[in-house]
């Protein structure tokens, strides 16, 4: 295997997002959801070229995930990501740090890392207007691209 | 179509209610008679669960899409299954200020 890691498996959006729904009843009352634009695309890394050890795998959030990607591949600062994500700039900062911490530890450790949904839903098919910054969903059969505010035909997807 | 717009006073001068949920009014807005109306959210000081319930009246009044600043998860979920189209906006406008451009 010539990659860094091996990605085990690939999931479906559609997957998810029924997980997500099995999930969303057992959830704690009143711990607030954490908006993801998209889940990881894949649902594990494995260390190579170590000694296999039998040390637990790190559990990654999908929010931790997302907080990573935000702030360190879309390059955003805390308080865009935590727009985004629809928590203050705090939790932001909390969920960041626990995700940094997650990836060292399974990095020096050699550990899998395993994801899963932790608190987190999915924002689907969400755009944004570049005019007027709205963020709009389409309905049904409304495959318009153009924005319900302004009209403007300059919108962008931003389930990445 | 029916579009509704989450509004802090019952007219059309109003600023936009930027709480879906905890919005003191709604703007009914027909464009096929450019008609409004306005009706009053009796959950917006509901103790728990006004994101839903709010969602149930607009899903009775025919909506086929929302124009707010924040919806809940709870709301969104229940407004995907009725196919109701959401509008986030995180502009302060008015009603009317909305209304022209739709
Ligand atoms: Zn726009």
């Amino acid at each position: 295997m010539n990659s860094c890691f091996i990605i085990s498996q690939f999931f479906l959006i559609e997957n998810i997002l029924i997980i997500f729904a099995a999930n969303y009843k057992y959830m704690p009352r009143n711990k607030r959801l954490r908006k993801i634009v998209a889940p990881p695309r894949f649902s594990g890394y494995k260390p190579y070229g170590c000694r296999p050890q039998s040390s637990i795998p790190v559990e990654l959030f999908f929010e931790e995930y997302e907080a990573l990607k935000l702030a360190d591949y879309k390059m955003l600062n805390h308080e865009q990501a935590a727009i985004l994500m629809d928590i203050s700039r705090a939790t932001f900062a909390r969920i960041y740090e626990n995700a940094r911490r997650k990836i060292a530890l399974a990095l020096v450790e050699t550990r899998e890392i395993v994801t899963s949904t932790g608190s987190s839903y999915t924002e689907k098919k969400w755009k944004l207007c570049n005019n007027c910054h709205a963020r709009f969903n389409k309905s049904g059969n409304n495959t318009l691209s153009a924005c319900p505010l302004c009209s403007s035909e300059n919108t962008v997807h931003i389930n990445f | 179509m029916i579009t509704i717009i989450s509004a802090q006073e019952n007219n059309t001068s109003s600023l936009m209610d930027s709480r879906f949920g905890r919005a003191k009014w709604f703007c009914i807005f027909n464009d096929e008679n450019n008609s409004t109306s306005f009706v009053e959210n009796p959950h917006f000081e509901a103790q728990g669960g006004a994101g839903v319930k709010t969602s149930e009246m607009i899903i009775e009044l025919g909506a086929k899409k929302v124009i707010s600043g924040h919806y809940g998860p709870k709301a969104k979920e229940l407004l995907d299954k009725f196919n109701i189209e959401q509008v986030e906006m995180h502009e302060e406008k008015s009603i009317d200020e909305i209304i022209k451009n739709l």
